[in-house]
């Protein structure tokens, strides 16, 4: 079976082999990653609804567990209406603007040891340079649309999200000075070891700054006033219809993920297990636990998965925040933290605080 | 000779390139301009990869794309621009456009014409290993062979941040505003002031 696939393989001329490795590569990355939204927009109902004391979807398939899959259905088969003064062209390459950017950046985040589409050496700055890219489907839909509340939303989305880039960006270069690399494996890898290496710990200002302003910039509650279903209607996208407005939707949840992703790869040392280094050795001889606690891509589906879950929580628990209130903490909190914990970082390097700096 | 395949990337985003730059001067709605802006800083951002420059790539999307680009079309969105008015001087204007635009051509040509900027006074530097680090290496150099530059330019660049924060920071009296540092140090007893009321029946009804 093995032997035929591999006579199979090589009788594929060689100047299609690496395209084609590339391709299956992609799928393997964004078919998972589809399915992974789907069952995300079903977990959020879900657990807002327990959290709220409601039961959540729980009609479709056993338990509601075909929800996502018939909403997919209902969204493919709607019509897509382009208002009638809009920009036609603009309207429909809007979508796609948003959702390049959010599932490119996946080209470069290591799922485990060697495991990742492209080992750059820029990594970091290829991440954030994408992330700030996704803005501009939003800002397109909203002129496009030529609508006074999609206008509004547009604008309220690029100065948040300008202003949340600013915070961010700062922690990511606090991560780059701890990791000593711009290159997403080899920061996790100097985070081996035992989860006190992890840099959660020095970092702890920068974790907090990069997870909210994450959830800003992916424009969630409680910063979701590029929306603003009670105030602007629908925002950006309160014109778009059908599976033009599906996409906006997977590409938000697309960027929930890949920011939980990340935030699990640089403060909590992604697919390292949190038992490395202080569990005995004979705990990994037990067949299953051991293969469980060992390192692995478990550990950062784990990790991402708790993030999105406090995505999840925020929405349920949080009011959403005023306009003026949410450019107050990016620019007059988040941005002096991070300027004040980068001279902290640098003192840090400076007398080689152990473990994360030696 | 057949193109490699580095070579027909660049061609292909020269094209690309070129024609946003087009696209940029000649589109009517200054919407569509920008957008053809945004296209060309990514596509020469391209092109500075082609050429293992990756960090300048990297950052000419995060900055100029990603937040300039962004603020641009901010403002253009918001202006409400009446296109015939801006077409009235176009003949008028036409020659003094033109001749501009020569001198400018004029100037470009001589100073990155063959004779000064060609393959024989520059040669192209060797292509560098995998290993090889662009940020790394422009860092070291940044901070070590230029670092009076570079601290002189990141000077000039904090005036020109308090300068731009000091000529829109106004000062009304007559504005009501929030403090939000008051609001979170508030007590109960400045707030609420609990009152005893006489029961029913007493006092003088």
């Amino acid at each position: 079976m093995i032997e035929t696939i591999q006579n199979l393989w090589a009788a594929v001329p060689e100047p299609i082999q690496l395209p084609a490795l590339i391709v299956a590569k992609i799928l393997a990355i964004v078919l998972p990653l589809m399915g992974a939204v789907a069952y995300l927009t079903f977990a959020e109902r879900k657990i807002i609804g327990y959290i709220q004391v409601r039961i959540g979807p729980n009609r479709v398939g056993p338990r509601g567990w075909l929800q996502p899959i018939a909403d997919a259905l209902k969204l493919l088969s709607k019509e897509i209406i382009v208002p009638a003064n809009a920009n036609r062209f603009l309207f429909l390459l809007a979508p796609v603007l948003a959702i390049g950017p959010a599932l490119a950046a996946w080209a470069v985040v290591p799922f485990d040891e060697g495991l990742l589409l492209a080992d750059i050496d820029a990594a970091l700055l290829y991440v954030l340079a994408l992330t700030s890219l996704a803005v501009y489907g939003i800002i397109v839909a909203g002129w496009a649309s030529n609508s006074k509340y999609a206008l509004l939303g547009a604008m309220r989305s690029a100065a948040q999200m300008v202003a949340y880039e600013i915070a961010m960006g700062f922690a990511l270069v606090g991560v780059l000075m701890v990791g000593d690399s711009l290159n997403l494996r080899e920061i996790v890898l100097k985070q081996a070891g035992n989860p006190l290496n992890w840099f959660v710990w020095p970092l702890l200002p920068l974790f907090l700054v990069y997870f909210i302003s994450g959830v800003a910039e992916t424009n969630r509650a409680p910063f979701d006033v590029a929306e603003g279903e009670s105030e602007i209607v629908a925002g950006f996208h309160v014109e778009y219809s059908g599976i033009a407005f599906g996409v906006f939707f997977l590409a938000e949840y697309a960027n929930m993920i890949l920011i939980s992703t990340l935030t699990a790869l640089m403060f909590l040392g992604g697919w390292l297990s949190p038992f490395e280094g202080w569990a005995p050795e004979s705990w990994y001889a037990v067949p299953v636990v051991g293969a469980v606690i060992g390192s692995g891509m478990h550990w950062l589906l784990a990790k991402t998965a708790f993030f999105l879950f406090c995505f999840l929580w925020f929405r349920a628990t949080f009011p959403r925040y005023r306009y003026d209130q949410i450019m107050r903490l990016g620019w007059k909190v988040f941005l002096p933290l991070t300027i004040v914990w980068l001279f902290v970082e640098g003192l840090a390097q400076h007398f080689r605080l152990a473990p994360w700096f030696a | 000779m057949p193109l490699s395949f580095e070579e027909f990337l660049f061609y292909a985003f020269g094209a690309v390139l070129l024609a946003a730059a087009l696209g940029v001067i000649t589109a009517r709605n200054p919407v569509h301009s920008v957008l053809f802006l945004v296209l060309a800083f990514f596509t020469s951002a391209a092109l500075w990869l082609l050429m293992e420059a990756e960090f300048l790539a990297l950052t000419l999307v995060l900055v100029y794309v990603g937040a300039v680009m962004v603020l641009f079309l901010f403002v253009v969105m918001m202006l409400d621009i009446d296109l015939a008015a801006l077409r009235a001087g176009f003949a008028r204007y036409l020659p003094l456009g033109l001749a501009v635009a020569a001198i400018i051509v004029w100037e470009m040509a001589s100073v990155l014409g063959p004779a000064r900027f060609g393959p024989q006074r520059m040669e192209a530097p060797p292509p560098q290993g995998a290993g090889y680090s662009n940020t790394k290496a422009l860092g070291e150099t940044l901070y070590t062979q230029h670092l009076y530059a570079f601290e002189v330019a990141a000077l000039i660049l904090l005036v020109a941040i308090v300068a731009a924060i000091a000529l829109t920071l106004r000062r009304r009296p007559d504005v009501k505003r929030q403090e939000p540092a008051r609001q979170v140090r508030v007590r109960r007893r400045e707030r609420v002031r609990l009152v005893r009321l006489p029961p029913a029946g007493e006092g003088e009804g």
